[in-house]
């Protein structure tokens, strides 16, 4: 049995603007709790998390590209033992317009019962969205840092 | 999304039944949540669609099987707008606090 949690959020903006959001780090680091993402953004590509202090929190690799609708991405934390065992998570966003708003979906996953992994993240990724959403909205986010 | 969508669909106890499920275990099909409930397969269908017209369930498909997930995005939000502003900062002083007392010399 795989762990897996599935997140949408619908957000007032473009397919390219919220593409810019997902992988640019002027975006990320208002709305990621001031973490930014390394990749040169291909099929195959490396990629990686870079917190705020610097630390690399997880790394991975892009296993499909297709802006502004589709990425999958081999994701494996890197800072947590506990978690870095678990292996390799598999994340994908999609991207779809409706009307003058993105349905925003998020699934991730892991081929592991009560996975560890997928609690962790699964705390994250809702304040995440959020701030994602008030910034691309407002222009501002509720809650830049990590409590 | 419409919060008044989210607190209509919250407004029932026996959707929230179907969110504590889903939380307990994420991902399950019609049949599954349908288990042990007293409710029939087509009220749990109904709860399910005002659910998921509330953004508070995202479906998926696995082959021909539609799958639940339970979306803690909307309740998210609302927590941030009501909560969390007023929480946090609390939350510092309280921190802020601890490191202070701590730092003076005991008597």
């Amino acid at each position: 049995m795989a762990s897996s949690f599935v997140y949408v959020t619908f957000i007032r903006t473009t397919p390219d603007k919220l593409w810019t959001a997902l992988t640019e780090r002027e975006f990320t680091e208002k709305y990621w709790f001031g973490a930014h993402l390394v990749s040169d953004w291909k099929t195959g590509s490396a990629w990686k998390i870079i917190m705020k202090d610097g630390r690399v929190a997880d790394t991975g690799e892009l296993l499909e590209i297709d802006p502004p609708r589709r990425m999958v991405i081999k994701w494996r934390n890197e800072f947590m033992p506990e978690l870095k065992a678990e292996g390799y998570s598999r994340c994908v966003f999609d991207i779809e317009q409706m009307g003058d708003a993105c349905k925003l979906t998020i699934s991730h996953s892991i081929e592991k019962d009560h996975s560890k992994f997928v609690e962790a993240v699964s705390g994250g990724w809702p304040r995440i969205l959020s701030n994602l959403k008030s910034l691309l909205e407002t222009g501002k986010v509720a809650l830049p840092d990590s409590p | 999304m419409d919060d008044d969508a989210v607190f209509k669909a919250l407004a029932d106890r026996s959707r929230r039944l179907l969110l504590d499920r889903l939380y307990r275990n994420n991902g399950q099909s019609l049949g599954d949540l349908c288990e042990g409930l007293s409710m029939s397969r087509q009220a749990v269908a109904k709860h399910l669609g005002i659910l998921e017209e509330a953004n508070l369930v995202a479906v998926q498909w696995a082959g021909r099987e539609k799958l639940h997930f339970i979306n803690p995005v909307p309740i998210n939000q609302i927590s941030e707008r009501w909560i969390g502003k007023f929480e946090l900062p609390r939350m510092r002083v309280l921190s802020d606090l601890k490191v202070a007392l701590e730092k003076k010399p005991r008597k």
